[in-house]
């Protein structure tokens, strides 16, 4: 069954229209990558499918139950979490921290006023065992905002783990990564293929191809292709386009 | 830079040993402020500006919400506390639950229509509701006695069942209000350290991640403005008691501005104790400079921009730098990216 069905989705901003009947089906436990040119409104679309967007047409089903236009915490809080483009981290916050905050047991007590957060062991416990699978273990101290630029990459993820969610949306995770980076990057990803259902938007063609099991092309707001890299290879638009010189 | 998460271990005092000192120290001051050229109702004054300074850095400070209207939730604890007294019940802990409560319900009602707002949005319209709250204070002569304020509030004793203080030297109200300050001071810093006030500092710092993680930020938003004009009215309510009166001016705009300068000067955006730093420095310099030259908010004004434009951190962070060796650079990169994070425009969904 699937996770994730998005049905005739449907995003105009004004007059202008940014998504058009856009339909995706990812499984449980599928890698599935979304490509196309800037513009093309893959972020829109990563918007609609957590919250942050209301389409204006078409519905999200997150395993059967309908999602369409529930607010980015409901969504939050029925499993899906997501990584940003540009990163979207509480700087002031430890990388400890950051993860705590996001922990599902951490939010169950998000209104208690009577206990103090760091007096609690099993946070910070649970929080560094998620920093320790992204390569973080030892700068569970260290404030975000004085994080390398990967590691604020790799603290992106473990915030999104932290949520433990059933669906993962990736936003072009390997942006502003060096080659070493997107390696580690790519081995990180690599060891939650099939553990857990990602759906991910990136530019780097290497990556993408090396990890989805299935990839959707987005232009002008509509998927123009679909198939596994290797059909994508052979797909004739893919071809023609420039995105066919990456596949 | 530390390579394990070690936290503070004052986070997780009830009390902490500052919080002794303080007290230690503020319960000598009715012993010696005569003696230094001041007077004891300053003493009163600054505790209890010290409580409504600590309730609105909550917002400001905790939350990141540039609230510029506080002084009507400090004058509506003024005048409930004053309006209880006077037709309802002339007890002190009626009158002063009365002052917390409804200063709240005036909070809930302005959070209702601001807190799916931040940054120079969220301004403008607690600034608009203030003025909405101090209009009907002038206006409505009938209830609140208009211009003239409502006189003849009494200090009601202090009854614990068998036994009564009485509270009208301003020696026993001074000690009355340090309890009432220390209470609430131990619970505003608890609720800082609190699960509760670390999600409403992650709001502050992003209300997108913040939502996406599953927090109703809406709803954080709505309960922090609320308790904090629960406890700025309670602290109107001590201050109605005080003066013997409640008036209209202190839900003004710009007595709403002397709380957000003294929070700033202090370095509220970086310090839990910035507030307190920046009453003591305000009052103090109103008095002594005051003394001196009736400019003597001149001269405060321009410490306010100066610290505003150069020192984010304020006196407590910079105080907080030399004392717990940490990088004044990155304090006050801190302070820095609260005041920007306090007049952003973002909107989240």
């Amino acid at each position: 069954m699937a996770l994730i069905e998005a049905t005739g989705v449907h995003v105009r901003f004004g007059d202008r229209v940014v998504l058009e009947n856009i339909d995706l089906v990812v499984p449980e436990g599928e890698f599935h990558g979304l490509m196309g040119p800037n513009g093309a409104g893959k972020t829109t679309f990563f918007n609609v499918l957590t919250g942050r967007v209301k389409p204006s047409r078409g519905s999200i089903r997150l395993d059967g139950e309908d999602v369409t236009g529930l607010s980015s915490h409901r969504i939050a809080a029925k499993g899906i979490a997501r990584s940003f483009q540009i990163m979207t981290l509480f700087d002031e916050f430890t990388a400890c921290e950051n993860v705590t905050v996001a922990l599902p047991s951490f939010r169950a007590r998000g209104f208690d006023m009577r206990r103090a957060a760091a007096g609690d062991n099993g946070f910070a416990e649970s929080a560094l065992k998620i920093l320790a699978t992204v390569g973080l273990a030892d700068k569970g101290g260290v404030r975000a905002r004085d994080l390398s630029y990967g590691d604020r990459r790799a603290l992106e993820i473990a915030v999104a783990l932290a949520q433990s969610p059933r669906v993962l949306c990736l936003d072009e995770p390997t942006s502003g990564l060096g080659s070493d980076g997107v390696q580690r990057l790519a081995a990180l990803v690599g060891r939650l293929k099939g553990k857990l259902t990602v759906v991910a938007i990136e530019h780097d063609m290497e990556f993408l191809f090396a990890l989805a099991d299935r990839i959707s092309v987005i232009h002008w707001g509509q998927v123009v292709a679909r198939g596994t890299p290797h059909e994508l290879q052979q797909n004739e638009w893919v071809k023609r386009s420039n995105l066919g010189r990456f596949a | 830079m530390t390579a394990s998460p070690s936290p503070s271990s004052d986070a997780t005092r009830l009390v902490t040993p500052a919080m002794l000192v303080l007290w230690l120290v503020l319960a000598t001051v009715p012993l010696w402020i005569a003696r230094v050229g001041l007077y004891p109702y300053l003493g009163i004054e600054i505790l209890i500006w010290s409580l409504y300074a600590l309730a609105f850095n909550l917002v400001l400070g905790t939350a990141g919400l540039p609230s510029f209207g506080h002084g009507a939730y400090f004058g509506i604890g003024a005048y409930a506390f004053g309006l209880c007294q006077f037709n309802l019940i002339a007890n002190l802990w009626i009158c002063l639950a009365a002052s917390l409560v409804i200063a709240a319900l005036a909070g809930a009602l302005v959070a209702l229509f601001i807190s799916h707002r931040r940054g120079i949005y969220y301004a403008f319209m607690t600034i608009a509701f203030g003025q909405i709250f101090w209009t009907v204070a002038i206006k409505s002569h009938s209830i609140t006695g208009g211009e003239d304020g409502l006189l003849k509030i009494v200090r009601l004793p202090a009854e614990f069942g068998v036994v009564s203080f009485d509270l009208t030297d301003n020696v026993a109200l001074y000690y009355f209000v340090l309890i009432v300050f220390a209470l609430a001071l131990t619970a505003m810093w608890r609720l800082a350290h609190s699960p509760y006030g670390r999600v409403i500092a992650a709001i502050r710092q992003s209300e997108t991640r913040a939502s996406h993680l599953g927090y109703h930020v809406w709803l954080y938003k709505a309960s922090i403005f609320t308790l904090s004009a629960a406890v700025s009215g309670l602290a109107g309510g001590l201050f109605a008691m005080a003066q013997l009166a409640a008036f209209p001016d202190v839900m003004s705009l710009h007595q709403s501005g002397y709380v957000v300068m003294m929070t700033l000067v202090g370095g509220g955006l970086v310090s839990f104790w910035g507030p307190v730093v920046g009453v003591f420095l305000f009052l103090i310099a109103r008095d002594v400079i005051g003394a001196l030259t009736n400019a003597w908010m001149l001269y405060f004004g321009l410490l306010f921009m100066a610290i505003v434009l150069f020192r984010p951190e304020g006196i407590a962070g910079a105080a907080a730098a030399a004392l717990q060796r940490h990088s004044l650079g990155s304090i006050r990169r801190q302070g820095s990216s609260a005041m920007r994070l306090l007049f952003g425009g973002e909107r989240w969904r």
